[in-house]
């Protein structure tokens, strides 16, 4: 057997050993596996709507194409984003906290129920085309000349599944930060609660304690700090979509039962302020508090050392949080029955406060990666840079289209899904999560080492510039007036289109060239093990560390 | 109003846009290249402490206030989008419903430099109105949200044919309402 086959079924000097894996490490990679495979959905679908956008094709007619279209995002954060982000935070709180997760069955429910409510819908949008997109503004989910209501109610079922599934992680993040393990000492459970969520630091703000000279001690650490508060957006986010799910299910029941509901019983424009309030809840928040928070923990493990103002970054993740649940508004600029006091204070002033409490964030991670310097340039360190610049290349862009003039002339183009939606997510959130990968490998897999760094390093570049790079051109196309959500079919764009087309196959480059070298390194069969049940028991978060143990002892 | 302020249009302040953008974009490469070169060296004396953490949060501040301030004063069209103006030149009614436009008279006739109101009714769905120039290049638009008022006031700077399309997704059945043609505005001489 050639070096080659050995190493793609064993893995890189067979480090990898499945079977000294924790329940909690399986568990966990089990999320990265999933998040990866929904990541390549999302890519093979993005890559596939690209190349519709230079030439039109007959296999991606257009009730499929929207039906692609309405998949994509949806697949790409619940599918991929939530479960790397959830996999990783389901490890890291109790790692962080040396506690034991409150419960392992419900994070074993929160990975099937997304995974399945994913494929759910996702075949559903496949096979019958429904496609109201992410927006489904009021009242085109229950359009029944358009949507087939049983495949409309499969879909919002799938929808429903990934987001019971999300309620479990909630619930179980709080729990495993305010509970107390059977045998330990009574933990404070309120104080926890409250440390978590910043309620210390802002008593201790309006108290004026929280200068230098003051002793600011906490409970939790940053990154579990940020970890809960992006949590309560994730909770706030969940009671919406659930809520909006149910609103749409009646009226695909009562449509099925032949019992049409009149759909102006719903106000439009106030489903679209509830629903885009509970909507932004992931762009405009959790994803910027656990983005932030993960960038510090990334910084400290990274350099070694605490966070520069680490108290200030703590007040800004809640600054961050509170931001969130008030900026919906900057996207119903151009909503012209919408109040203006709302456009203005909601939409634009506030939304300016994004760029104060990101700024903060992306500043204290760079002066506390220059404070530890000189530093390798490791693959750890060089995603994180690309994190930071995707949110400080995306962040203004779309500060920029939260202007009230500017708004009317960039609302639904292409700038927004480009510079702003697709850099953010892709160069930013993606790269953040790519640098956590690489750096928590090592302590996930009990030392496998890395098949290839040329492979980590083609990855790097080709992530970087084909997300930037699409980023821009979908931004330049949008800027001349072409919009998203829609079919060109006269090469209106065409340049543009084409560049940007190969800026999305330079991403699919790096994924692959990703997934060969995480391959090469476990090897197929310990990618296989990694389904196999642990013999260890789930209170033990790395071999050798049962907490519940020495808890007791 | 300032009378410079009648001769910008979208171009103009897309351009302005595009130019700030790229220059920012350029900058942070820059910034970020130059860091991720000096991260592995020690051979800067500058260490920055809480007076420069201070000195980005003023910035911050000043820089996301003053962007709004900015475009209200300079954008033309703004003013009259946040507080209204009864005094418009002319109104005309449309409605979009069922995927499909109905302009009056199929062509509206519109004066140049006068400000106009364009009130749009949706007889079933949320749908987009996007004015248009020939280079498919955008002049304005707004949202259609069924049972409200969705009034838009605007003023051209250039006479010429201009194209009416749905700039919001409305299910596949709706990606290519165009009216061609539906606009026409005369009166600048240019």
């Amino acid at each position: 057997m050639s070096t080659f086959t050995q190493t793609l079924l064993h893995g890189n000097q067979r480090a990898f050993k499945p079977e000294t894996l924790t329940p909690l490490q399986k568990l966990t990679l089990q999320y990265v596996v999933f998040g990866l495979v929904y990541y390549g959905f999302a890519a093979i679908e993005g890559m596939l709507m690209r190349i519709n956008q230079v030439q039109p094709q007959e296999l991606l007619f257009p009730e499929r194409y929207f039906a692609m279209l309405t998949a994509h995002p949806l697949v790409g954060i619940f599918g991929s984003s939530y479960l790397l982000v959830f996999g990783a935070f389901t490890f890291l709180i109790p790692y962080l906290m040396k506690k034991p997760l409150w419960s392992f069955r419900t994070a074993q429910a929160t990975l099937w129920l997304i995974v399945v409510g994913v494929i759910t819908f996702w075949l559903d949008g496949f096979l019958t085309h429904y496609a109201p997109l992410y927006t489904l503004y009021w009242p085109l989910p229950a359009d029944f000349k358009q949507f087939n209501p049983v495949s409309g109610a499969i879909f919002i079922v799938g929808i429903a599944l990934v987001m019971v599934g999300t309620a479990l992680f909630v619930l179980n993040v709080f729990k495993t930060i305010t509970y107390t393990p059977p045998g330990w000492t009574k933990q404070p459970a309120g104080a926890l609660f409250a440390d978590s969520l910043g309620l210390t630091t802002l008593k201790r703000f309006f108290q004026g304690k929280l200068r230098r000279d003051q002793p600011q001690d906490h409970l939790v650490s940053l990154p579990v700090a940020a970890i809960a508060r992006g949590t309560v957006d994730v909770a706030f986010n969940v009671a919406i979509i659930l809520f909006s799910g149910i609103l749409i299910l009646v009226y695909m029941i009562a449509e099925i039962s032949g019992h049409s509901l009149k759909t102006t019983l719903v106000d439009a424009l106030l489903y679209k302020n509830w629903y885009w309030w509970g909507l932004d809840l992931v762009a405009d928040g959790l994803v910027l508090v656990f983005v932030a928070g993960t960038w510090y923990l990334l910084a400290s493990l990274i350099t070694g050392s605490e966070v520069f103002m680490s108290r200030w970054a703590r007040f800004a993740l809640g600054l961050e949080l509170v931001v969130s649940w008030t900026v919906w508004s900057h996207h119903l600029l151009s909503d012209q029955a919408q109040p203006a006091i709302l456009k203005v204070g909601s939409g634009e002033m506030v939304t300016a406060f994004e760029l104060i409490t990101q700024g903060l964030a992306f500043f204290i991670t760079m002066v506390t990666l220059w404070k530890a310097r000189p530093l390798q340039m490791t693959n750890p360190l060089k995603f994180l840079l690309g994190g930071l610049l995707g949110f400080a290349l995306a962040v203004p862009a779309g500060i920029m289209q939260a202007d009230a003039g500017l708004n009317r002339i960039l609302h639904n183009t292409q700038w927004v899904i480009g510079p702003h939606v697709h850099v953010a997510i892709l160069v930013g959130l993606t790269m953040t999560l790519y640098s956590a990968v690489y750096l928590l490998l090592p302590m996930l897999t009990n030392g496998a080492k890395l098949w290839s760094e040329k492979l980590a390093s083609i990855h790097f570049w080709t992530h970087l510039v084909g997300g930037v790079g699409m980023g821009a051109f979908m931004g330049m196309a949008g800027l001349q007036g072409m919009l998203r959500r829609t079919i060109y079919s006269d090469g209106e764009y065409l340049p543009y289109m084409v560049l940007a087309a190969i800026c999305g196959s330079l991403l699919l480059v790096a994924l692959a060239c990703f997934l060969v070298n995480i391959v090469m390194t476990l090897g197929l069969n310990g990618a296989l093990g990694l389904f196999k049940r642990s013999t260890l028991p789930a209170s033990e978060i790395l071999p050798g560390t049962d907490l519940a143990t020495q808890a007791r002892d | 109003m300032n009378p410079w302020i009648h001769d910008i249009d979208s171009v103009t302040v897309l351009w302005g846009q595009t130019i700030i953008y790229t220059a920012y974009c350029l900058a942070i490469l820059s910034l970020m290249g130059w860091f991720a070169l000096k991260l592995s060296g020690h051979d800067s004396r500058f260490v920055p402490g809480p007076r420069t953490f201070y000195l980005w949060v003023g910035f911050l501040t000043l820089l996301g206030v003053s962007l709004h301030l900015i475009t209200y004063n300079t954008i033309p069209w703004v003013k009259d989008d946040l507080s209204g103006n009864p005094n418009v030149a002319a109104a005309f009614d449309l409605s979009i419903g069922n995927h499909a436009w109905q302009v009056p008279g199929g062509q509206l006739d519109v004066p140049c430099q006068k400000l106009v109101r364009f009130s749009v009714t949706s007889d079933d769905l949320t749908y987009g109105f996007g004015i248009f120039r020939k280079d498919n290049s955008m002049v304005t638009q707004m949202q259609v949200v069924p049972g409200h008022p969705n009034d838009l006031l605007w003023t051209f700077t250039q006479d010429g044919l201009y194209d009416i399309r749905s700039t919001e997704y409305s299910g596949p059945a709706g990606y290519r309402i165009i009216a061609k043609d539906a606009i026409a505005v005369s009166g600048c001489g240019k």
